[in-house]
């Protein structure tokens, strides 16, 4: 099994061409980031909304509800109904996209409900009785106070994007799924178990790569009552 | 002069929290809303700032009714100090200090400036400005929260238990601290404690309220402890209240008598009996030691330090608690140096606690 799978990684095949690892690498994160910004994009504003606002926290509940859903058959019943009405690839990238948008939801959604929630009441107080508006409390307060939560929300949504991301090769995408999927259709087992290798490695570095590149979002004075406690 | 007109809030479950309460906070003074908890002092101290919306009446501050005012334009002409200091966590204490002037948008040089100056003013050194609220202790960070409030110079400040979170000693030196600054800036001050002892020696006026929301009596704290309106009040001043009042009568000119000292490191007499004080060089006492208990030269640690010091120019109170804790019944009077001038026996502060004025005045 090693030596296959070892045999696979070495064959300067493996790493060029459009089957390339090169290229369903770039594939692969470029799915990636394409599901976070989306999912960010709606999560964390309506996160830090019902954390400032202490409405609708049953959207939070319902997030985490959401986690509970069958994430392959998702993607094919998606594709089954979304799919015929789009043409072409996007037939394809759309389930998947959508589908992994709702995987990394509830992760971002509730580390920013959660962060903010979290800020210590008598800092918020402080900041509505020194004159700040909501916007401002959200923008100098409840945000920066927010952001060590909200960060591991992110870097958990990144994170299970990127090891899910290969179901997306089920239904004829590309990306590191591909070699799994492919490597089984053939029996290729040293690909399937490289594929495999590939994408437990990508998630961990990119997961490392997040936890020292995201640090410098979060002021020092947090890291310290953090270090304390 | 803060003026609430006949305010009432009524919570949304019909909790009643304030009722009809109608108070004159004057200007340049300390006004201090006190009372157990759910008597609705907070309640009322945060219609001020319209942090809390009164069901009927309204606050004017000269005159100004606030609830024509923006609320964020009204919050950043009135300082606010919180229990806890509410400091914010991801800020430098030099970046808490200067939220407010932030906000009014000053340029960032005039703000660094008044930020250090504030630092100062509330005793605590440059070197804190650039550390996290989370390196301060709970009296730093309280001094921070009082300098946050003061920066844009409000001539209102709102203070809610600002000190029931440190420690006794740390308080004690707050309160004496906050009381000079206050006397030098001149603001005008609504304090709220549940603690009937800060709001007597902080208050130039004290508003008790009971459990209800309703006002039960506003007047200075020596009137307040010398008639109470009613039981509940009486009460809620505590037990050695005429004690207490003591520390509103200035003390008159004791009959103070000369006491020989013993230099610290001079030598007891073998011979000696009875109670001696000891001073250092500068004849500032130390404490006392007894005759025949101790022999040979005087160390620091022979030293009996129960005795009190009283001022010469402080309060009855003073001097007859030092009188009274001085191991040898004989009180130590001290000058503004500390020096001392001579001691005074229990019998003589009483003759002058007799013949002493008792307070007449403030309005019931």
């Amino acid at each position: 099994m090693i030596p296959t799978i070892w045999s696979w990684l070495t064959n300067p095949a493996s790493w060029s061409g459009p089957d390339g690892i090169p290229t369903r690498l770039i594939e692969h994160l470029g799915y990636t980031l394409a599901v976070v910004a989306v999912a960010a994009a709606v999560a964390i504003p309506l996160g830090v909304w019902v954390g400032h606002s202490g409405r609708a926290r049953w959207l939070v509940s319902l997030g985490n509800a959401l986690r509970a859903v069958p994430t392959l058959g998702l993607l094919f019943a998606a594709t089954l109904v979304i799919g015929p009405r789009l043409g072409g690839q996007l037939a394809f990238v759309v389930p998947s996209i959508a589908v992994l948008v709702l995987l990394a939801i509830p992760p971002l959604l509730a580390g920013a409900y959660a962060g903010v929630e979290a800020v210590d009441p008598a800092a918020r107080d402080a900041a509505r009785g020194v004159g700040m508006s909501g916007w401002q409390r959200i923008r100098q307060v409840e945000l920066p106070c927010a952001m060590p939560l909200l960060l591991s929300g992110l870097r958990a949504a990144v994170l299970q994007v990127v090891a899910t991301a290969t179901i997306a090769a089920y239904v004829g995408l590309g990306g590191l799924g591909r070699y799994l999927i492919d490597g089984l259709a053939v029996g290729d087992y040293g690909q399937t178990g490289g594929g495999a290798l590939l994408v437990a490695t990508v998630a961990l570095l990119v997961d490392g790569v997040l936890a020292v590149g995201l640090r410098g979002l979060i002021s020092p004075g947090l890291r310290l009552r953090a270090g304390r406690a | 002069m803060i003026r609430f007109d006949q305010v009432t809030k009524r919570w949304p479950d019909g909790t009643l929290a304030v009722d009809d309460v109608s108070l004159t906070a004057p200007t340049g003074q300390i006004t201090v809303l006190v009372g157990p908890s759910g008597c609705g002092k907070t309640t009322l101290l945060r219609m001020v700032n319209r942090m809390v919306e009164p069901t009927s009446g309204d606050v004017y501050i000269d005159g100004q009714a606030v609830s024509n005012q923006s609320p964020a334009a009204l919050r950043r002409g009135i300082g606010y100090v919180i229990q806890h200091a509410g400091l914010f966590p991801h800020r430098t204490v030099i970046d808490n200090v200067g939220t407010v002037p932030r906000l009014l948008g000053w340029d960032r040089r005039r703000i660094r400036d008044r930020s250090m100056e504030l630092l100062e003013r509330v005793g605590l050194g440059a070197e804190l400005a650039d550390r996290y609220p989370a390196q301060l202790s709970g009296g730093q960070q309280q001094r921070v929260g009082v300098a946050r409030a003061l920066a844009a110079d409000p001539p209102v400040m709102l203070m809610d238990e600002p000190f029931s979170a440190v420690d006794p000693v740390v308080r004690g030196q707050l309160q004496e601290e906050f009381r000079r600054l206050q006397a030098d800036l001149g603001t005008t001050i609504v304090f709220v404690t549940h603690d009937i002892d800060e709001a007597i020696n902080l208050g130039h006026q004290v508003a008790v309220l009971r459990v209800g929301g309703q006002l039960a009596q506003v007047a200075d704290p020596a009137y307040l402890l010398a008639h109470p309106v009613d039981d509940t009040v009486a009460a809620f001043l505590g037990r050695d209240r005429g004690y207490r009042a003591l520390g509103f009568v200035a003390s008159p000119r004791l009959p103070l008598r000369s006491e020989e000292v013993l230099l610290v490191g001079e030598s007891v007499a073998e011979d000696a009996s009875g109670w001696r004080l000891v001073v250092d060089e500068e004849r500032r006492p130390l404490g006392w030691v007894e005759g025949g208990r101790v022999s040979g030269v005087v160390q620091i640690a022979d030293l009996d330090l129960g005795g009190t010091l009283a001022p010469v120019d402080g309060s009855l109170r003073a001097a007859l608690d030092a009188a009274l804790s001085a191991p040898s019944g004989r009180g130590v009077i001290v000058d503004d140096e500390g020096i001392l001038l001579g001691t005074v026996r229990a019998g003589e502060v009483l003759d002058a606690i007799a013949a002493a004025e008792r307070p007449e005045r403030g309005n019931a």
